[in-house]
This record gives structure tokens, C-alpha cells and sequence, in this order.
């Protein structure tokens, strides 16, 4: 199953703008997303009560530049620059063998993250089946103090016993749906789009 | 969508290559991490089955799958296995299918042994050298170091030097550096440049002192001292005379220029006693990325959904 492309514009959208056919529609916006991080951030420095021993590691696709703009996020309220790394974590899926390889990307770890706490920044929370191979890719680089869990997006329908600590925005789904996050650095806007193949609209035959 | 078995470069498209190329970078940072394995090829088994000598193969093949959690079994064809018993090649081939194996990595003096083996078992083939025919993972790490080193291979002017005509790894190279956008020409004695090289879109030279001032890289064959008994040139003098690397031909060379080399190498043939040394000289470059080209390769046939289509490979 290959993702449908979104119908050109939807992403650029003001929250709740939708395409003609009904099947998806923005549920944040620029705006919504940017103010999402800064609480997260806000809130990733609270309950660690500063930046001391504070990591970031964004798991890859989107969760990288997501940890990037906490990580500077926090450094506007804290003044003091928290490490960020990348995790791919496809080594580490469970299903290996059962889904064609995606591409690969490279895991970069510029830091040691024993003793240090972790936070893991993701886009969207689904099946936690990501955030358990990347538990298990973060344990191979050594032994954190606590690990915690960020994610812009959680969309339920956990596989997994795991929970985020951080969340910008719940978004109850249907399984039929797909939860999109565009962000600037891979896809030239900030925003979360819910697309429903199973809108029937107008517009099947003529895109 | 990766093949099943990999017996040729032929089999191969640029974008195939690429994501090997670009898979293997992941590989690479796994194997500068304290504990250099993963788990993804767990409960897996490779099995190494070699019919001919080799080191660096075999090894960095058994290293790349241990990186990747599988398990691994070497079997060498010599006087403590059946086949010194008279065991016949697919009687070897069907004992193995017997034993369940997810993927034969395979070294035959046979060119073409890697093909039969692969329709009789179920398991992945992977062609680990096959005779005079193919070595296709020596040239994707080759592609490889190469692309690492200069950003990418399109357009990079690749003299490989030797006895082309009866080397697996030439054969190999020549097909994917083309592939991929590079300008090889091939040199050596005139006995071992092969009659047929037009069609394989490369150039053709016996000068190597003319050429070397225009090379990106130069790539040394390890001279088969073998066909030497052949009389495909009168003496290994005269041709580290002609063909060898020295340091006369070095200076020749651009600044920038790299030299490549299979191995072993054979010191004072194909290249003077001191060269090896020389920090443009990359051999221990080609190992190490071996290693991390071969499990990328792994991961991409073995790690993908069983229902792969048929092998393009007919």
C-alpha cells in the first residue's frame, strides 16, 4: 500500500480547510504546529527541570528536524543548547521479512547517552511498534537514565504497551485513516493533515 | 523491490544500485558503534559455501551477516568435506536445501555454478566469484569506496589494468562503473585484453604510461601467475616492465587520482614492493566498505516481504 498523493494546496490550508472531495483536511497549521513545539519544549524543561543531562534524538523521517526545533526551542528558554541526534531505527523494526525495505537512513550519534536522559521525538504515535525498535536501537549505544517519548501527533490505536509524555496534539482516528505531518525541512510547510480514502468525493475520475 | 539472488550486475538497475550504495552508509555507522551488530537478520542463516580459496571474501561476507544477527555456517570444499568423497555439485546443493538456509553466498571455479545452484534450493544466492564470469559484490564495494571518495562515479575517467580477459572482478567492474556513468578503459598485454571489449562500451589501450595522466582512478588486477604457464606474456618482469605501478608511473598520475586493487595483491608485479603503502592506495579502504556493502545487500534480499517477484535473472 503505497500512500495516495494529497490533493496540491491541502497542506498549505488554514487548520480545518479541506479539498473539495472531503477526504482530507488540515488538523493543524503552521501556526498550530509552531506553538505545539514551544509547549513541548516548555514542558520537556519543566519536567526535567532544566537542560542537565537532557538529550534529544529524533527518529527518522520527521521526528529529526521535529527534535531539531525543540532542541532550539529549548535553547531560547534555557539558553543552554541540549545535543540532538538521528535514530533510524529500520534495523530494529519487527517487521523485517514481512515488508518490503524502505530506504535506510543514518543513524548519527554525536554524544553518549548513558546516564543521560532521553527524549525520543516522533511525528505521529500510532501502533508503537517504532518506539519499541527504537528503544531497542537507543539500548545498543549504551543505558539512559530515563527515556521519554515526544510526539507531535498521537493518532491512538496502540500495538504496543507505550505511552507518549510529551504530545502536541491528540487526533482520534479511524484505522482507515492516514495521519500526514508535512514539516518544512523535508516537505516546505508545517502542517498535520487526516486523509480518508473512504470519502467518496467528486473529483475521482478527473485527478 | 530488491532481487533474490544476486549473480550478476547485469541484474541490477542505477536505482538498485543506489540504494545498496546509499543502505551500505547506514552499514558503515553500525560498524563504528561499540556493539557493531543489529538485530535484523535474526534467526537467520547464511551459509558460506566455498569451492575456492579466498580470504578477505569469506570473511567480510561472514562479518556482514554476523552484523546483521544472522547466523552463519561455512562450508569449504576441501579433503575434510564430501566433496573429496566425490559429492557432485548438486548433491552439495541439495544436502543444503535439506538444511533449510536462507542464503548461499557461493565461490566457484565454474563461471555459471552460482545460477545452478540458485534453481535448485530455495535459499537466496549471492555469487561470491564464479570462475572467469562474475564477482558482483567486489565491484559494488568498488562503486562504493569509489563513490565515497569522489561524491559519485558519472563521468570519473577508470583505467582498470591487467588480465582482463580472464577476470571475474574486471568483468564485474566494467559493467557497473559503465552503469553508472564512468569512462573505463582497459589495459594490458594485448594477449589478455578481450577480442570482443567494443561491445562492452569501454576503451581499449596497451599503453598505460600515455593513459595514467588522464585517470580518476587506476585500478591494478592481481596478475593470475597461472597464466604466466600459459604464455599469455613471456615473463612476470616483462610485465611489471610494461603494466606494473611504480613510482615513475605514480608521479605520472593526477594528484588526486586513487588507486584501487582487488587482492591479494602480489608485491613486485603488478605493483612496486612499496607502493601498498602510499595513503592513495585505498585496498584497505575496499575491505572495510566490503563489509558494510555486503550486509546492505543482505538486508535488501533477505530483509524484504517472501513474496518477492521471480528472480529477473532468466
Amino acid at each position: 500500500m503505497s500512500p495516495q498523493p494529497l490533493p496540491s494546496g491541502i497542506p498549505n490550508l488554514p487548520a480545518g480547510g479541506a479539498d473539495e472531495t472531503g477526504r482530507a483536511w488540515v488538523v493543524l497549521d503552521e501556526l498550530d504546529v509552531k506553538r505545539a513545539l514551544v509547549r513541548m519544549a516548555h514542558e520537556i524543561v519543566e519536567s526535567n527541570r532544566g537542560t542537565g543531562e537532557l538529550v534529544l534524538v529524533g527518529i527518522h523521517t520527521r521526528g529529526v528536524p521535529l527534535a531539531e526545533r525543540v532542541g532550539s526551542r529549548i535553547t531560547e528558554i534555557e539558553k543552554m543548547a541540549p545535543p540532538v541526534g538521528a535514530l533510524d531505527v529500520s534495523f530494529y523494526r519487527d517487521d523485517v521479512g514481512i515488508r518490503s525495505p524502505q530506504q535506510v537512513s543514518t543513524t548519527d550519534f554525536p554524544f553518549d547517552v548513558n546516564d543521560k536522559t532521553v527524549v525520543l521525538v516522533d511525528d505521529v504515535l500510532y501502533t508503537g511498534r517504532t518506539v519499541r525498535a527504537a528503544i531497542d536501537a537507543l539500548v545498543d549505544f549504551g543505558r539512559p537514565r530515563l527515556v521519554r517519548l515526544a510526539v507531535l501527533v498521537d493518532r491512538g490505536h496502540r500495538e504496543l504497551p507505550i505511552r507518549a509524555d510529551f504530545i502536541g496534539k491528540n487526533i482520534p482516528t479511524s484505522k482507515a485513516q492516514e495521519v500526514r505531518v508535512h514539516v518544512e525541512e523535508t516537505d516546505g510547510v508545517d502542517s498535520v493533515v487526516v486523509y480518508d480514502p473512504r470519502v467518496l468525493g467528486e473529483a475521482t475520475e478527473s485527478s | 523491490m530488491m532481487i533474490k539472488h544476486l549473480l550478476s550486475i547485469d541484474q541490477l538497475s542505477t536505482d538498485q544500485i543506489d540504494l545498496i550504495l546509499k543502505t551500505a552508509d547506514s552499514f558503515g555507522e553500525v560498524g563504528t558503534r561499540t556493539i557493531k551488530k543489529v538485530p535484523a537478520l535474526r534467526g537467520r542463516t547464511v551459509c558460506n559455501l566455498f569451492f575456492e580459496p579466498s580470504t578477505r571474501t569469506r570473511l567480510s561476507f561472514e562479518l556482514a551477516a554476523k552484523r546483521l544477527s544472522a547466523d552463519v555456517i561455512t562450508f569449504t570444499a576441501d579433503s575434510r568435506t564430501s566433496v573429496s568423497k566425490g559429492e557432485s555439485f548438486k548433491d552439495t546443493a541439495l544436502t543444503l536445501q535439506a538444511m533449510g538456509l536462507d542464503a548461499i553466498v557461493v565461490r566457484h571455479t565454474s563461471g555459471g555454478a552460482p545460477k545452478r545452484l540458485s534453481q535448485w534450493v530455495d535459499a537466496s544466492v549471492l555469487n561470491a566469484g564464479d570462475g572467469a564470469n562474475e564477482h558482483p559484490t567486489q565491484a559494488l564495494l568498488d562503486l562504493y569506496t569509489i563513490r565515497r571518495r569522489f561524491g559519485g562515479i558519472e563521468g570519473l575517467r577508470i583505467g582498470i589494468v591487467g588480465d582482463i580477459a580472464h577476470s571475474r572482478v574486471a568483468r564485474s567492474n566494467i559493467k557497473a562503473m559503465t552503469k553508472m556513468g564512468a569512462q573505463v578503459t582497459a589495459i594490458g598485454p594485448p594477449t589478455l585484453l578481450p577480442v570482443t571489449a567494443g561491445s562492452w562500451g569501454i576503451d581499449i589501450t596497451t599503453d598505460l604510461d600515455a593513459l595514467l595522466p588522464k585517470l580518476d582512478i587506476v585500478y591494478l588486477l592481481r596478475v593470475q601467475k597461472e597464466r604466466q604457464v600459459e604464455q599469455f606474456f613471456p615473463s612476470l618482469r616483462e610485465y611489471s616492465l610494461f603494466w606494473g605501478l611504480d613510482r615513475r608511473r605514480v608521479d605520472l598520475m593526477k594528484p588526486e587520482a586513487l588507486i584501487m586493487h582487488p587482492g591479494p595483491i602480489n608485491r613486485g608485479v603488478e605493483v612496486a614492493g612499496d607502493l601498498p603503502e602510499m595513503e592513495r592506495f585505498i585496498v584497505a579502504d575496499q575491505v572495510s566498505n566490503g563489509i558494510a556493502v555486503r550486509a546492505s545487500l543482505m538486508y535488501l534480499m533477505l530483509g524484504g516481504s517472501q513474496e518477492l517477484p521471480a528472480p529477473e535473472h532468466s
